[in-house]
C-alpha cells in the first residue's frame, strides 16, 4: 500500500524537516556555543571545537570565596525581596482592578505598562541621578525600587487577571455563611487566586534575577549581580566564566518556566489585560 | 425556623427599577417559591434578602429583626447558589463545615454535625473527596448540607435545579422538600419552573416586571389566576375574545361568529366547576383556557353547559399520553389536547367545560396579542 503512494508525497517532509532544522539551529546553536564554552580549558581561532576540554573554570566559579558565588547570593536576595515589594503593591491593586468598579481602569491597567514604553537606558540614567541625591545609589534598596517598577507590570496585570478569575459566588457564599470581607479575601479570594498570583511573583523573580540595564546605572559598583558579573567577564574575554555565569542563571529560568506552565490556567490567562 | 418579613421594598440598579414595592410575608416553617420569567426581579428579591443587593427603600426583617442594612455575614440567612458555589480548594466535608468554624465550633463538634448532614443528603463516604471530583447532583447536594449545617433561620434557594439533569433535578426537587418539611425550616426559593413551583411549594409568589402579580397556594393561582397576564404565565395561554355579561349566578356568553350563545354556571367561592370571571357588569373579556383541561368534538356537535368554537385542525402531534392539536378558529390558532386521533384538515369543536375558563376585561393591547 505504501509502495503506491505518489513520490511527491513522499518528498514532502523535506521542506518541513528543513523548516524544523533552521529553527532547532537558531535554538540550540548558540546554547551548543554555551555549553562547549562552560567545558572548554583552551579553545581559540581557527579551530573550530575547543582543544582542550575541563572543569577548572567551574572550580574557580564556585570557590566559596568567588565573586560568582556573592554576585549569585546578591541577586537572589534582591530577586526574593523584588517579589515581597510588587507582591506589597499588586495583590491589593490586583483585587482592587478585579473587583471595584474603578474609574479610569484602564488607564491604571496602562501606566504600569509604561516603563515598558520609554528607552530603559534614558529612563534609568535619570533614575541613576535622582538615586544619587537620595542616597539610593549602589545600595540594595535602591536596585529593588528599580527591578520592582520593572515587574509590576507582570504582577499586577497577572495578579488582576487571577482575581478577576475568582468566581464572585465563591465569595459571596463565604460572605453568607458569616465570613467578614477580609476573612473572605484570606480564606477564599487568595487562595484560589494563588496559583496565579504565584506564577506573576516568578515572573518578577526572573525578570529580576536577568535584569542588567537598571541594575548596572543604579548598582555599580557596589551592587554586583550575575548578569552584572557575566557582563565583566564576557567584557574581558573571559568567555568560560561567562558561560557557566549564563548556564547558572539558564537552571531557574527553565526550571521555573516548566512550573509556570503549569500554574497559569487558561482562564486566568483569558483575563490578563482585561 | 423564622419568619421573614419584607415591606414595601425597593431596588434599583442604576437607575432602572427592578423591584418596585414588594411586600411578602414568610411565616415560620413555609416553603415559598418566587416564580417568573427572567427580568421579573424574583432573583434581585432573593438577593435583597440575603444582603447582596443594597435595598433603596423598604424594609427587610428576619426573626423579627430589621436586617436592611446588615451586611450578608451578619444576617442568618443560607443561601443555594444555581452555580453550587462550592469552594474548589477544599473537601466536601471543609465546605460543609465551613459555617461551623466561622462560628468557632470545636473540632469533634463540626466532625459530627458534618457527619449529620453527609448522612442526611445521602453524601456518606465522600467526606474526604474533592468537591470537583463530584457529580451535579452530588456538587448541589453538598451546597445544600453546608446551607442547613449552620441551622439558618432562612434557606435561600436560588434556582439551584437548573444546572442539573432533568432526571436528576426531579429527584432533587422531592428531596429538598421532603427535608424542609422534616426540619420545618422556612425556605424562600427562586425558579422560573412552573411545575417544579407547584410541587415544592405551601405558596407561590408570581412576580413580573419587579412587582408581586399574585400570592397563593398552588392551587388557588393554577384555579383562580388573578389577572391575565398570571393565567397567561400559567399555561392558561390559549386566549379567545368574547362579548359577555355576569349576572348573579351565570355568564350570558353573546353569539359570535366561531361559537353560538350560551349561559355558564359562575365558579369561585367553593362553587369548583364553574367559570372564573374577573369583571362585574358586560362588556368584551379575554377568556383564556388550558390545552389540556379542554377537548375536541366532532362538527356540529353542541354538549350543553360548555362554550363551543368551531374550527378546523391545521396540526398534529403525539407529544404522549394524549394527541395535541393545532385548531384554528377564525384567524387564531389554539393548542388543544384530545384523547382520539384525528386528520389534519377536519372540522372540528373546542368544548370548553365552564371550570377551564378564566375570564379578564379585554383592555384594547391585550385584544391586539389575543
Amino acid at each position: 500500500m505504501i509502495t503506491t503512494l505518489a513520490p511527491a508525497r513522499a518528498l514532502a517532509w523535506i521542506p518541513r524537516g528543513l523548516a524544523l532544522g533552521l529553527l532547532a539551529f537558531v535554538i540550540f546553536g548558540p546554547l551548543t556555543n554555551l555549553g562547549l564554552w562552560a567545558v572548554a580549558e583552551k579553545w581559540y581561532f581557527p579551530h573550530t571545537l575547543p582543544l582542550q576540554y575541563g572543569f577548572s573554570f567551574w572550580e574557580r566559579v564556585f570557590a566559596p570565596r568567588s565573586n560568582a558565588m556573592a554576585s549569585l547570593a546578591t541577586s537572589v536576595t534582591i530577586a526574593l525581596l523584588t517579589v515581597a515589594a510588587c507582591l506589597a503593591v499588586s495583590v491589593p491593586a490586583g483585587y482592587a482592578l478585579a473587583r471595584l468598579r474603578l474609574p479610569w481602569r484602564g488607564a491604571i491597567l496602562l501606566a504600569f505598562l509604561l516603563p515598558q514604553a520609554f528607552p530603559s537606558v534614558a529612563v534609568y540614567i535619570n533614575v541613576a541621578r535622582i538615586f544619587y541625591t537620595l542616597g539610593l545609589n549602589g545600595t540594595v534598596a535602591g536596585v529593588v525600587l528599580v527591578h520592582t517598577v520593572h515587574g509590576l507590570v507582570f504582577s499586577v496585570w497577572i495578579t488582576a487577571a487571577a482575581f478577576a478569575a475568582v468566581d464572585r459566588s465563591l465569595e459571596e457564599a463565604a460572605r453568607d455563611m458569616g465570613a467578614g470581607p477580609l476573612r473572605t479575601f484570606f480564606g477564599i479570594t487568595l487562595p484560589l487566586a494563588a496559583p496565579g498570583v504565584m506564577a506573576s511573583s516568578i515572573f518578577v523573580f526572573l525578570e529580576s534575577l536577568d535584569e542588567f540595564t537598571g541594575t548596572y546605572f543604579v548598582g555599580v559598583p557596589d551592587i554586583s549581580t550575575l548578569p552584572l558579573l557575566m557582563f565583566n567577564a564576557g567584557m574581558g574575554g573571559n568567555f568560560q566564566i561567562a558561560a557557566i555565569t549564563a548556564l547558572i542563571l539558564l537552571v531557574p529560568s527553565v526550571g521555573f518556566m516548566l512550573v509556570i506552565e503549569r500554574f497559569l490556567k487558561a482562564d486566568v490567562l483569558a483575563k490578563v489585560g482585561h | 425556623m423564622s419568619e421573614l418579613h419584607v415591606e414595601n421594598l425597593t431596588v434599583a440598579y442604576g437607575g432602572s427599577r427592578v423591584l418596585n414595592g414588594v411586600s411578602l410575608h414568610v411565616r415560620p416553617g413555609e416553603f415559598v417559591a418566587l416564580l417568573g420569567s427572567s427580568g421579573c426581579g424574583k432573583t434581585t428579591l432573593l438577593r435583597a434578602v440575603s444582603g447582596f443587593v443594597p435595598v433603596d427603600g423598604g424594609r427587610i426583617a428576619i426573626a423579627g429583626r430589621d436586617v436592611t442594612k446588615a451586611p450578608p455575614e451578619r444576617r442568618d440567612t443560607a443561601m443555594v447558589f444555581q452555580s453550587y458555589a462550592l469552594w474548589p480548594h477544599m473537601t466536601t466535608a471543609q465546605n460543609i463545615g465551613y459555617g461551623l468554624k466561622l462560628r468557632r465550633w470545636t473540632r469533634p463538634r463540626i466532625a459530627e454535625r458534618v457527619a449529620e448532614m453527609l448522612r442526611l443528603l445521602k453524601l456518606d463516604g465522600l467526606a474526604d473527596r474533592n468537591v470537583t471530583q463530584l457529580s451535579g447532583g452530588q456538587r448541589q447536594r453538598v451546597a445544600l448540607g453546608r446551607a442547613l449545617a449552620i441551622d439558618p433561620d432562612i434557606l435561600l434557594l436560588d434556582e439551584p435545579l437548573s444546572n442539573l439533569d432533568a432526571r436528576i433535578r426531579l429527584e432533587l426537587r422531592h428531596e429538598i422538600r421532603a427535608l424542609q418539611q422534616r426540619l420545618g425550616i422556612t425556605a424562600v426559593h427562586v425558579t422560573h419552573d412552573r411545575e417544579e413551583a407547584m410541587v415544592m411549594a405551601d405558596r407561590i409568589v408570581i412576580l413580573n416586571a419587579g412587582v408581586i402579580a399574585q400570592i397563593g397556594t398552588p392551587e388557588e393561582i393554577y384555579r383562580r389566576p388573578a389577572s391575565a397576564f398570571v393565567a397567561s404565565f400559567l399555561g392558561a395561554d390559549n386566549v379567545v375574545p368574547l362579548q359577555a355579561t355576569r349576572t348573579e349566578r351565570t355568564l350570558e356568553i353573546a353569539a359570535g361568529p366561531d361559537h353560538d350563545a350560551v349561559s355558564l354556571p359562575l365558579g369561585g367561592d367553593g362553587a369548583q366547576d364553574g367559570a372564573q370571571v374577573e369583571m362585574p357588569g358586560s362588556g368584551p373579556v379575554a377568556a383564556h383556557f388550558r390545552t389540556e383541561s379542554v377537548r375536541l368534538a366532532s362538527a356540529g356537535h353542541t354538549p350543553p353547559d360548555a362554550l363551543v368554537l368551531r374550527g378546523r385542525i391545521t396540526q398534529a402531534a403525539y407529544p404522549g399520553g394524549r394527541w395535541r392539536y393545532g385548531v384554528a378558529v377564525g384567524g387564531t390558532v389554539f393548542l388543544v389536547d384530545d384523547d382520539d386521533r384525528r386528520t389534519v384538515g377536519d372540522a372540528v369543536a373546542i368544548v370548553i367545560p365552564p371550570s377551564a375558563l378564566h375570564c379578564f376585561p379585554l383592555r384594547r393591547e391585550a385584544a391586539g396579542t389575543a
